[in-house]
C-alpha cells in the first residue's frame, strides 16, 4: 500500500517589541527571575490588560509579508486552562477573528516550486517558564505576556522536506520584516507539528498525531520522517493510529508517547470582555505596507536582474535581512556589487563563522566595505593587500587610512615605476635578448624582478604596460 | 443540549473548574444546578435568528497603548504575597503532566 | 454622632471656615461606627491609624475652596483594592490579601483628599443579593436588624444608612448598588458602563461591573461620582467621554416635560403590592410636577435573569480562575501535589454561592453547551439592549421599582438560589445594556415600614438627567428625611 502524507504546522513567533502584549513590562531576556513582571503579569485581582499597538502593527505586517488578508474587525478571546505558568488561568488570544487569514508562501524542493497555504495567524501572549527539580517546580513570569504570532498552515505539506522548506521560507520572510529574531535555538520561533497518512487515491485524511515544541529544523525533519514511517508500520501491521501528542526524542531519533490528562482540552473560549474590539482601517494597513522592508524574493530578483549577480549569490545574500541590508548599503556607497557580494559571502561569512557572531555584532560598516572594494577597483590596493585591509575594516578601521598607515598602497605612478624598470632592464640584458627572440617567459621573470624591487607593492597592470613599452622600444 | 444535568456532568464541570464536591456537597449542588439550568433553558423560547450576539456594552473601539516598556519595581512586593517562593521564583509542587508544558 | 442631616458641601464649608477639622470628622466616623457596627456588622476592616494620620495632614495643610472632598470620611467596598489595607472580596481565598496597588477610584478620591475609614462587607466576590454570602460576617439592615441589607454592597449601604459616613463605594454587576440602596432607603448610582475605571476592582462579570456610590443625598452622589469618573489608561473599556459637573446644575433641575417610560414589567402584579403602591405614588408625584408618563412594554425583561446569570457567571468562572493558590491568597495546607493546590485551595477557599456561579459559568462555556447557553444569552442580551434603546429614543428616562420586595428576613432565601436570583429581575436588564441607573428612596412600605426604592434608568452617558430627576423628587418630598432608628437610637 502506498500512502500520502499530510502535515500541518503551527509556528509560534516571538515578537521583539519593547513591552509585553497586554502589560507595559519590558520584553527582555536573561534578567533575574520575575524582574520584568508587574501586577498584570501576575494576574493580580483587579488588573486589566492594555493592548500594545506595536503588537497589532507587527501582526499586520507579518500578515502582509505572508500574503494574507488582514482582518478589519477583530476581537480577542480567552482560552481557559490552569497551569502554574499561566497566571490568569486564561490566555488572551484570538480564536474567532484571527488578525490575518488565507496567506501563502512559496517553497522549492528538488527544483519543484509549490505554494503552501497559511490558514490563519493570530496574536496572543506567551506564558511564563517552569523549571523542575525533584519534588518541586519553579515559576518565572518574565516571559509571561511576551507577544507571539501563531501561524497555522493549511494541510498542503506532504513531506518532511516540504515542512522544512516551508519553515525556512516562513522564517526568512518574517525575519525580513524585522519584527522577530525567529531563532529556533533561542525559542523565538517554536514549531508544533501534526502529521497523518492515508492511502493514495483516497480523500479522507488519516488520524493525526501531534508533536509540540520541536526546537530545530533538523529535529522537525527527523521527527516527521520517523513519525511518517511509524504510522505506516502501524497501519501495515493491521492496527490503527491513535490520536495523541508525542514528543521527539533526539538521542534515539524517535518519537515517544506523552503522558497526558483526559478532558483537559476543553478551553471554554469566549470573547475577552476587557479589550474593546478593533476596527483596523485601510489607512493603517497601507501605512504599515509602506513601512515594510523589501522581501527576500524581490531582493533576489533585483540582485540578479539589476546587479548582475548569480542566482546562487542572490540566495546566499538573502539568508538574513542583516546580510541583505548590508549588501544593499555597501552597493549604495559605491561598492562594485560583485566584489561586495564576494567579500560578504567569503571573507565576512568565514569571519562570522569563526567568531560565532552575527554581522551586526561586528564593527564592519557598509561604507568601509564599499571603500575597500573601491580601493581594489581603482588599483590603490591589490586583492592580496585587501586581505590585510579586511582585518582593519572588520575591526572598525577606515580602509584608506588603514592601507596608508600599514603601507599597503600599490605603486602605480609611472614616474616612480619607470626608473625601477629601467634599472631592472639594465641589469638583465639576457632577458631582453630572450624577449626579442620570442621567449615570452622573459616578461614574467622581469615583472617578478620589478615586484621584488618594490617589495610587492607595484601595481602589476601598470608595471606590465610600462615594461612592454620599454621592451618594444629596445 | 442537556435539559438535565446529572451528578456525572456536575463532576465533569467541577474537574474543569478545579473544584471538588464530596458526596454530600454533590447531592446538594446537583439539584440546585439542575433547577437553575432549567431556568436557563427558557432562553430557547426566544427567537434570536439573525441576532448579533452582544458580548459587551462598551462603546470604545481601537483602544491601544503605545509600545513603551516600563519596569514596575513591584517584584519584591509580589514575591512577598506568594505562598511559597525560592530564589525569586514561585514554588509549587512538581508539575508532572507534560502534555501542556509549553502549550501556547 | 451620625452624619445625618448634613452634606458634603456643608462639611466642606465648615472645614474651609475652620469650624471643624478633618480629624474631628474622621473621629466622628469612627465613633459612629463603634456605636452602630456591633449591630450592623457593616465593616470588615477599619483604617483607623492611616485615616487619622491623613486627617492630620489635611488639617495641617488646610482645606481650600476647591478641595470639595478634602477631609471627608468615606468607606470602600472590600472588593476594591486599597494599597496597604487588606482587600478580601469577603472571601477566605483572599483573607489577609495585601494589595500592592490602589484601584483607580481609590487613588482618585485619595488625590481629592477624601479619607478612607474602612472596608465594607459584601457578598463574597459581590455574588449575592443579601450580603449573607460573606465568608466573614452577615450585615444587618439598620431599619430592621433581622432583615438583610441587600447585596452585594450591603456593608456600604448599611454604613451610609446608619450615618457612619456620607458616602460609600459600591459595585454593581446586576443590581449590587441599586438593590441595597433600595433596601436601606438611600441613593445608589450605577453609572454607564465605561464611565468609571474598573482598574483595581476585583472582577466579577467584566462586561457588567461598574463602580458607583451609595449616599444619603442625590447631590453628594453627583459630587462623588464626578470625582471618580473618566478615562483611565489602565482600563481599555473606560470611556473617552467628558465628565460633566453633575452637581452644579441640580438646583435648576426641573421635570417639567420630562418623558418617563414605565415598562409594564417594572410595575407589574409580580411586585409586592405595598412596593407597587409606593412606586406608583412616586410616579404620580412626577406627573404632578409636569412629567409625562407612558406605559411601555419591554418583553424580554423576563429573560433578563437567565441571560444575566449565564453571561455574568461565565465571565466570573474565568475571572476567578486566577485564585489558584499559586501566586497569592489562600493555599490549602498539606497538599500532596499540584492538582491538590488547585482543587483544594479553591474548594476550601470559595464559599457555596461562588462555587455555584463558577459551576454555572463553566458549564455554560463548556464544549457542546456554548451555543445553547453562552452565545444564546449574548443574543438575548442584544435584544434586551435594543428594547432599552428603542424606548429611550422617545423617552428621557425609564422608571420602575428597583426590587419587587422590601428587604427580606436574614436566612429566608439563602438556601434557595433560584428565588434569590429572581430578586434581581428589575436590575439585571440595565447591566445587560450598560445603561446608567439609580435607585432613590421613594417611600416606605405600609406593611413593614421598610424603605422602597424607585429605579430611574437613563440613556448611555446621560447621568445628568438621572441626577436631575432624582434631585427633584428628593427636594419635593420628605422621604429622605427619615433615618433608621437602629433599635431605638438615632
Amino acid at each position: 500500500m502506498n500512502f500520502q502524507t499530510t502535515i500541518g504546522l503551527e509556528v509560534h513567533v516571538e515578537l521583539k517589541t519593547k513591552s509585553k502584549i497586554y502589560s507595559p513590562s519590558p520584553v527582555e531576556y536573561g534578567d533575574e527571575p520575575n524582574l520584568n513582571t508587574n501586577v498584570i503579569d501576575w494576574g493580580y485581582p483587579g488588573t486589566l490588560p492594555t493592548l500594545n499597538k506595536g503588537v497589532v502593527r507587527d501582526g499586520i505586517m507579518a500578515g502582509l509579508a505572508l500574503h494574507a488578508n488582514i482582518t478589519h474587525k477583530m476581537h480577542f478571546d480567552r482560552k481557559n486552562y490552569f497551569y502554574p505558568d499561566n497566571p490568569k488561568a486564561y490566555q488572551i488570544t484570538q480564536s474567532d477573528t484571527p488578525i490575518a487569514t488565507d496567506g501563502w508562501v512559496e517553497i522549492e524542493v528538488k527544483g519543484k516550486k509549490k505554494k503552501i497555504g497559511i490558514a490563519e495567524m493570530h496574536i496572543e501572549e506567551d506564558a511564563g517558564k517552569n523549571t523542575h527539580t525533584g519534588k518541586y517546580s519553579y515559576v518565572d513570569l518574565n516571559r509571561q505576556g511576551t507577544p507571539l504570532i501563531e501561524i497555522v498552515s493549511k494541510p498542503d505539506i506532504s513531506s518532511a522536506d516540504e515542512a522544512v522548506a516551508y519553515l525556512e521560507a516562513l522564517r526568512q520572510r518574517i525575519q525580513f520584516t524585522g519584527i522577530s529574531d525567529v531563532k529556533m535555538e533561542e525559542g523565538s520561533m517554536r514549531v508544533d507539528t501534526n502529521i497523518s497518512i492515508h492511502p493514495f487515491g483516497t480523500d479522507k485524511l488519516g488520524t493525526r498525531t501531534e508533536m509540540k515544541n520541536i526546537n530545530s529544523f533538523n529535529f522537525v525533519k527527523n521527527a516527521l520522517e520517523y513519525e511518517e514511517k511509524r504510522q505506516q508500520q502501524v497501519i501495515l501491521s493491521g492496527h490503527s493510529v491513535t490520536q495523541e501528542t508525542r514528543r521527539y526524542d533526539e538521542p534515539t531519533k524517535t518519537t515517544k508517547e506523552m503522558r497526558s490528562k483526559e478532558g483537559s482540552d476543553d478551553y471554554r473560549y469566549f470573547p475577552e470582555p476587557d479589550i474593546p474590539p478593533l476596527d483596523v482601517s485601510d489607512d493603517w494597513i497601507n501605512e504599515i505596507k509602506a513601512d515594510m522592508p523589501e522581501m527576500p524574493n524581490s531582493r533576489r530578483e533585483r540582485y540578479v536582474n539589476d546587479l548582475g549577480l548569480s542566482k546562487y549569490d542572490a540566495e546566499v545574500l538573502t539568508q538574513t535581512k542583516e546580510m541583505s541590508d548590508f549588501f544593499d548599503a555597501a552597493v549604495k556607497e559605491g561598492g562594485d556589487p560583485k566584489r561586495v557580494a564576494n567579500y560578504l559571502m567569503n571573507d565576512v561569512n568565514s569571519y562570522l563563522n569563526d567568531q560565532q557572531v552575527d554581522l551586526q555584532d561586528t564593527k564592519l560598516t557598509p561604507a568601509h566595505l564599499a571603500g575597500m572594494v573601491k580601493l581594489i577597483t581603482d588599483g590603490t590596493i591589490s586583492s592580496k593587500m585587501a586581505k590585510k585591509v579586511f582585518k582593519g575594516i572588520i575591526a572598525g578601521e577606515d580602509p584608506a587610512e588603514y592601507a596608508k598607515s600599514h603601507n599597503l598602497v600599490q605603486l602605480s605612478d609611472p614616474a616612480q615605476l619607470q626608473p625601477i624598470i629601467d634599472d631592472v632592464l639594465a641589469n638583465n640584458q639576457q632577458s631582453i635578448e630572450d624577449f626579442k627572440n620570442g621567449k615570452d617567459r622573459a616578461v614574467g621573470y622581469l615583472v617578478g624582478q620589478i615586484m621584488k624591487q618594490t617589495r610587492g607593492k607595484a601595481n602589476p597592470q601598470v608595471v606590465n604596460k610600462l615594461l612592454m613599452k620599454s621592451l618594444n622600444a629596445k | 443540549m442537556a435539559e438535565k444535568i446529572d451528578r456525572q456532568e456536575v463532576q465533569h464541570v467541577a474537574n474543569l473548574a478545579k473544584l471538588s464536591f464530596d458526596d454530600q456537597a454533590l447531592s446538594k449542588i446537583t439539584p440546585q444546578l439542575e433547577e437553575i439550568i432549567g431556568l436557563f433553558t427558557d432562553l430557547q423560547k426566544v427567537d434570536t435568528d439573525g441576532v448579533e450576539p452582544m458580548y459587551s456594552p462598551t462603546t470604545e473601539v481601537n483602544v491601544m497603548r503605545e509600545d513603551k516598556g516600563i519596569r514596575s519595581n513591584q517584584r519584591e512586593a509580589l514575591l512577598k504575597n506568594a505562598p511559597d517562593t525560592q530564589d525569586g521564583l514561585i514554588k509549587v509542587p512538581a508539575i508532572i503532566d507534560e502534555s501542556e508544558d509549553g502549550d501556547k | 454622632m451620625s452624619f445625618y442631616n448634613t452634606s458634603i458641601s456643608e462639611l466642606h464649608q465648615q472645614l474651609v471656615n475652620g469650624d471643624v477639622s478633618a480629624t474631628d470628622l474622621v473621629k466622628r466616623a469612627f465613633d459612629r461606627i463603634e456605636e452602630t457596627d456591633d449591630k450592623l456588622q457593616a465593616f470588615l476592616a477599619l483604617n483607623k491609624e492611616a485615616a487619622l494620620k491623613r486627617a492630620a495632614e489635611i488639617d495641617k495643610a488646610g482645606v481650600a475652596d476647591d478641595q470639595l472632598l478634602a477631609g471627608i470620611p468615606l468607606a470602600v467596598k472590600d472588593n476594591i483594592l486599597t494599597k496597604g489595607l487588606t482587600t478580601t472580596a469577603a472571601s477566605k481565598i483572599l483573607e489577609n490579601f495585601n494589595p500592592v496597588y490602589d484601584a483607580t477610584v481609590v487613588e482618585k478620591i485619595k488625590q481629592a483628599g477624601a479619607i478612607n475609614v474602612g472596608k465594607t462587607n459584601l457578598d463574597e466576590f459581590a455574588m449575592g443579593s443579601s450580603t449573607e454570602n460573606s465568608a466573614f460576617k452577615t450585615t444587618h439592615n439598620p431599619w430592621n436588624l433581622t432583615r438583610v441589607p441587600g447585596g452585594s454592597s450591603g456593608g456600604s449601604a448599611a454604613a451610609v444608612a446608619a450615618g457612619d459616613v456620607l458616602g460609600a463605594f459600591g459595585t454593581d454587576t446586576g443590581g449590587s448598588i441599586r438593590m441595597p440602596a433600595s433596601f436601606n432607603g438611600i441613593v445608589g448610582m450605577k453609572p454607564t458602563y465605561g464611565r468609571v475605571s474598573r482598574w483595581g476592582v476585583i472582577a466579577f462579570g467584566s462586561s457588567f461591573d461598574q463602580v458607583g456610590w451609595l449616599t444619603k443625598s442625590v447631590k453628594d452622589n453627583a459630587i462623588l461620582m464626578q470625582a471618580i469618573s473618566g478615562l483611565d489608561k489602565h482600563d481599555m473599556t473606560s470611556a473617552n467621554k467628558e465628565v460633566p459637573n453633575w452637581a452644579a446644575s441640580l438646583d435648576n433641575a426641573s421635570v417639567k416635560g420630562l418623558r418617563i417610560a414605565v415598562p409594564e414589567e417594572y410595575v407589574s402584579d409580580k411586585l409586592d403590592p405595598d412596593v407597587r403602591e409606593v412606586v406608583e405614588a412616586a410616579l404620580k408625584h412626577y406627573e404632578s410636577l409636569g412629567a409625562t408618563i407612558d406605559t411601555v412594554k419591554m418583553p424580554h425583561t423576563k429573560y433578563g435573569v437567565p441571560a444575566y446569570y449565564i453571561l455574568a457567571s461565565s465571565e466570573a468562572s474565568s475571572n476567578l480562575q486566577r485564585y489558584d493558590g499559586i501566586r497569592y491568597g489562600f493555599r490549602a495546607k498539606d497538599v500532596k501535589n499540584l492538582d491538590d493546590v488547585y482543587v483544594r485551595s479553591r474548594t476550601e477557599g470559595f464559599g457555596e454561592e461562588v462555587k455555584r456561579r463558577i459551576m454555572l459559568g463553566t458549564f455554560s462555556l463548556s464544549a457542546g453547551f456554548y451555543d445553547a447557553y453562552f452565545n444564546k444569552a449574548a443574543k438575548v442580551r442584544r435584544l434586551m439592549a435594543n428594547d432599552f434603546f428603542n424606548v429611550l429614543k422617545d423617552h428621557d428616562v425609564i422608571m420602575g421599582a428597583t426590587g419587587a420586595t422590601t428587604a427580606f428576613e436574614i436566612g429566608s432565601e439563602v438556601d434557595d438560589p433560584t428565588k434569590m436570583y429572581f430578586n434581581d429581575t428589575l436590575t439585571v436588564p440595565v447591566n445587560m445594556a450598560g445603561l446608567p441607573a439609580m435607585s432613590i428612596p421613594a417611600g416606605f412600605s405600609k406593611k413593614d415600614g421598610m424603605p422602597v426604592g424607585l429605579q430611574i434608568i437613563g440613556k448611555q452617558f446621560d447621568e445628568q438627567t438621572l441626577y436631575n430627576t432624582a434631585y427633584v423628587f428628593e427636594q419635593t418630598t420628605d422621604v429622605h428625611k427619615r433615618n433608621p432608628k437602629l433599635g431605638g437610637q438615632d
